[in-house]
């Protein structure tokens, strides 16, 4: 019962990190969330009895997702530009 | 010794929540940044919890790799915002 | 039930009650610094004592545990200094009560030089 319980509430954390890191505007704010998404997803797989793939999304998810986003964060934008996109696409299309 | 692992879950998922709820309200990107801290410290801690429930040697690996490399992000943000990077 | 079994018990109730303190003075304290005072100091303890404790209930894994204990010690000090220092410099300074009656936040403190408005950098 309390395994259920467990499962429960980190599928509900994940899915609330998941929904946050969509629908921010400031990205780094949404590389943050990447990461909570990343430290529950180990805990999944960790409770799924894999824990090479647990180590595996660890050393990954944690380190080098958010140095490469904070990289890229820097050498472009950090507030995503929601300014006459229609405008935007037409110029691309273009 | 059930009843001490049951309430040690129950308090360290109840600080996990506490911490999500200052990470989605907080003003600042500093904020955020301590509430991300301190969801992997408590997570360390919870992956070691439950490698004990489960009596499983190679589980504590998981919580060791966490160990090591959780403060990595913290302090790539933190230099970037100190406009360092 | 033996003397390590007692001595584990009794760890791992430390530090679970540290580690729910320290989310609670996550969500509680008022301003940037003493959130991060409370969220690492509190959980630095909570942490460290709970592996201890799994190590004590567990003989055999106390080596690894002393493992991670180290790796926590260095790592959350390192993390806190350089979260303040970044703080400090975009111009955010800490808590100082004075008589000050306008800048007042949810907790009814005074807090005059933080700048609580969403940064934008």
């Amino acid at each position: 019962m309390i395994y259920f319980i467990l499962i429960s509430l980190l599928l509900l954390l994940m899915i609330a990190a998941s929904v946050y890191s969509i629908a921010q505007k400031d990205l780094l704010y949404a590389t943050m969330a990447t990461g909570i998404i990343s430290l529950i997803l180990s805990i999944l797989y960790y409770l799924l009895q894999a824990p090479d793939v647990a180590l595996t999304e660890a050393a990954i998810g944690v380190a080098l997702t958010t140095i490469i986003f904070v990289i890229t964060i820097r050498n472009t934008v950090r507030m995503e530009d929601e300014t006459d996109k229609k405008e935007k696409f037409k110029s691309a299309v273009k | 010794m059930t009843y001490i692992i049951y309430y040690a879950f129950i308090l360290m998922a109840l600080g996990m929540i506490f911490s999500a709820i200052r990470f989605v309200k907080g003003p600042t990107a500093a904020d955020r940044t301590v509430a991300l801290d301190t969801l992997t410290t408590i997570g360390v801690a919870a992956l070691v919890l439950l490698g004990y429930m489960f009596k499983r040697f190679i589980y504590v690996d998981v919580a060791l790799v966490y160990a090591v490399l959780g403060f990595i992000g913290v302090i790539v943000i933190a230099r970037y915002l100190e406009g360092a990077l | 039930m033996s003397i390590m079994d007692i001595i584990g018990g009794i760890l791992l109730i430390i530090g679970s009650t540290f580690l729910f303190l320290g989310g609670l003075g996550i969500f509680r304290m008022p301003d940037v610094f003493n959130r991060l005072q409370a969220g690492t100091k509190a959980t630095t303890l909570g942490g460290m004592s709970l592996v201890l404790g799994v190590g004590f209930l567990q003989p055999d894994w106390i080596w690894k545990s002393l493992i991670i204990i180290i790796f926590i010690a260095y790592s959350n000090p390192i993390s806190s200094h350089a979260l303040a220092r970044a703080t400090y410099r975009r111009g955010h300074y800490p808590y100082i009560k004075s008589e000050d009656k306008e800048n007042m936040d949810a907790y009814q403190e005074v807090v005059p030089h933080t700048k609580e408005k969403e940064d934008k950098a």
